[in-house]
């Protein structure tokens, strides 16, 4: 019999967007205050879980449809690539840089390729977190 | 500042990363790691001569100046370890073309492989020694990958044991690194040298060295290698083959970096339970080396006795010694994985690793046997041969370090390797042919040319040791006198 988890998914609707909102803030936050790219991305993959936990596996395969094991390799490529910029620029690798730019919306903003060094860590651990539990939650046999 | 001296870790890294792209273009992933590894040879031999001409070559990564930031230093001997490693790992990349089979080579092997380089390389090259710890992480995690890769019951019994050995020893690692950390407030290599000078080696200091001896021993199989015979006869020949040409050799690097670099203040303590270490290592691996009749296991047991043979060179530290073992560490690397290589083509023939069941093989396979033959010399010190240069000086060095029980348990097991590697060549390849070619289970075909690479390497090796002898000086010079290695990085 199947149980009518009507509550726990109705929840789940809310509050993995807020949740997810607080892991890309916590993202941002990272350069100034605790956060960064490491617990970002855990609480982004807390996000997802919690959606896989509510509802079952091929729904949400529809739902976010990502190869996880391309997201980590895409997280080390974009990780890689701002070292690999330096050659580009003959600096020492892993040379980073920032400047002040005015933005449309937000306008004087601090941009830093760090973050981009970031992005790469966000979707590697992203990715490696729901790698292991999808891994380990499809294995029947 | 030269960035060059980063490629042979970004080139690996970045090649793996883009094979995870294609897990399932098998002739893609072959053909990517092939380029990218003969790249990696062609950079890392330009990174030698550039060492060779110009001195030791620094990178400050971010532009951040050491003590502060992380530093890569190409001296001789970490640019000599590097290429040999690009070498071996061709041949070895080369073999599993055919000897690995597709079920692993469609779940990220080749990747995985990258990654294994990646992390030798690294370890090779970094000046800081918490980024040593990481490129050991690097490299061991792809190690746990790949020697279960395929999960066969022998292979999960045996990576328990090889995960359970190296995460103590990491942890190990990180505690003698917090040690040092608050003894000397630096992590940097070059100023880790200059402080612990400063301070003197004294009670506390060489508590933490002898710890850094445990935690690289672990690594390297010197005397504490009760986890290597077995995990290195679990993987397939081209995984175990990898390994036997570099993991273990990363601990020994280690071990001359920290015991040359930074504790060589009290080598009456140190350097004393270093060649006691070493000599019981001997003694103990010729003992397994004789008392199997597995191919695998007198392979593997070989491997423990040139640890311990290597170390011994650090431990007499004289400059012949230093340079003998530098020299018998390249050769060793190369002799090593050819060993496992036509091993395991020996084994994939017979389809049994016991030397009791196989047979004649030189019937129809001369050119692997004769290839065997000339490795087995090789690894012996058979004077035409890579082997021998190597061993004389460090015997030499022992000699003049007045340590001649030392040099008498080195020569001694010498004669054993020679023993117990004839005896899997004559009971393996002469005698009565047991299979005729229908019979067999494997076929050598396509797995004998990257054995020749590694076969004309340990000849060039030997025959042109003169040309080689220089570059080899250089390296062992850095070694003996620390503040060559300081001044490159810390520019004073």
């Amino acid at each position: 019999m199947r149980t009518n988890d009507v509550i726990l998914q109705t929840v789940t609707k809310t509050v993995s967007f807020i949740i997810l909102l607080f892991s890309v803030y916590l993202f941002f936050a990272g350069h100034h205050n605790p956060g960064g790219g490491f617990i970002g991305g855990l609480m982004t993959a807390g996000a997802i879980v919690l959606l896989y936990i509510a509802y079952d596996i091929e729904t949400m395969k529809k739902v976010i449809p990502l190869d996880y094991k391309k997201m980590i390799a895409l997280g080390l490529l974009i990780a890689v690539s701002t070292g690999i910029g330096s050659f580009l620029f003959h600096v020492p690798f892993l040379s980073h840089s920032f400047g002040y730019f005015y933005l449309p919306v937000l306008g004087k903003t601090e941009l830093a390729t760090a973050v981009l060094f970031d992005l790469g860590v966000y979707l590697t651990v992203v990715g490696v977190t729901m790698t292991i539990i999808l891994s380990i939650g499809e294995d029947d046999e | 500042m030269n960035n060059l001296i980063v490629l042979p870790i970004v080139l690996p890294i970045m090649t793996g990363i883009i094979l995870i792209f294609f897990s399932k273009h098998i002739v893609v992933q072959r053909w990517l790691s092939l380029i990218s590894l003969l790249a990696f040879i062609g950079i890392a031999s330009s990174i030698v001569q550039q060492v060779y001409t110009e001195g030791i070559q620094t990178l400050y990564m971010g532009g951040w100046l050491p003590p502060f930031g992380i530093v890569f230093v190409a001296d001789m001997f970490a640019s000599l370890l590097v290429l040999t490693s690009g070498i071996v790992a061709l041949s070895c990349l080369w073999f599993s073309f055919r000897g690995i089979g597709l079920d692993r080579e469609k779940y990220y092997y080749y990747p995985f492989f990258q990654f294994l380089l990646t992390g030798v390389s690294g370890s090779f090259l970094t000046g800081d020694i918490f980024n040593l710890f990481v490129f050991f992480e690097v490299m061991l995690i792809s190690s746990y990958a790949l020697i279960v890769l395929g999960a066969t019951k022998i292979q999960l019994r045996e990576t328990i044991k090889y995960l359970v050995v190296n995460i103590v020893s990491s942890a190990l690692f990180v505690a003698s690194v917090a040690y040092l950390y608050a003894i000397t407030g630096t992590l940097n290599m070059a100023d880790l040298s200059v402080r612990v000078a400063e301070v003197g080696q004294t009670g506390l200091l060489n508590v933490v060295a002898l710890m850094f001896l445990i935690v690289f021993s672990l690594k390297a199989g010197l005397f504490l290698y009760f986890w290597l015979p077995g995990s290195y006869s679990a993987p397939p020949t081209s995984i175990a083959a990898i390994f036997a040409g570099l993991l273990t050799k990363v601990g020994i690097y280690a071990l001359f970096r920290t015991f040359t670099l930074i504790f060589y203040h009290q080598p009456e303590v140190t350097h004393q339970i270093i060649g006691w270490m070493a000599g019981a290592t001997m003694i103990l691996g010729a003992i397994g080396a004789i008392a199997f009749s597995d191919v695998r296991q007198v392979l593997a047991y070989n491997v423990v006795i040139a640890v311990g043979f290597i170390v011994f060179g650090l431990a007499a530290h004289t400059t012949a010694a230093v340079e003998g073992a530098i020299f018998y560490l390249i050769n060793d690397m190369i002799i090593k994985a050819l060993l496992f290589l036509l091993g395991g083509a020996m084994i994939g023939i017979a389809g049994t690793s016991h030397l009791q069941k196989m047979g004649g093989l030189i019937k129809y396979h001369p050119v692997l046997g004769w290839m065997f033959f000339i490795a087995a010399i090789a690894l012996a010190g058979v004077p035409p041969l890579s082997g021998f240069i190597g061993k004389l000086l460090i015997v030499q060095g022992g000699l003049t370090a007045e340590m001649y029980w030392l040099v008498g348990i080195s020569l001694a097991t010498s004669l054993i390797v020679l023993y117990s590697i004839m005896k899997v060549f004559m009971h393996g390849f002469w005698g009565e042919t047991k299979l005729s070619p229908k019979e067999e289970k494997g076929s050598d075909k396509g797995l004998l040319a990257p054995c020749a690479v590694l076969v004309f390497l340990s000849f060039a090796l030997g025959l042109g040791a003169d040309f080689f002898y220089p570059y080899i000086e250089i390296a062992a010079e850095t070694l003996m006198d620390p503040t060559i290695y300081i001044q490159a990085v810390l520019k004073e």
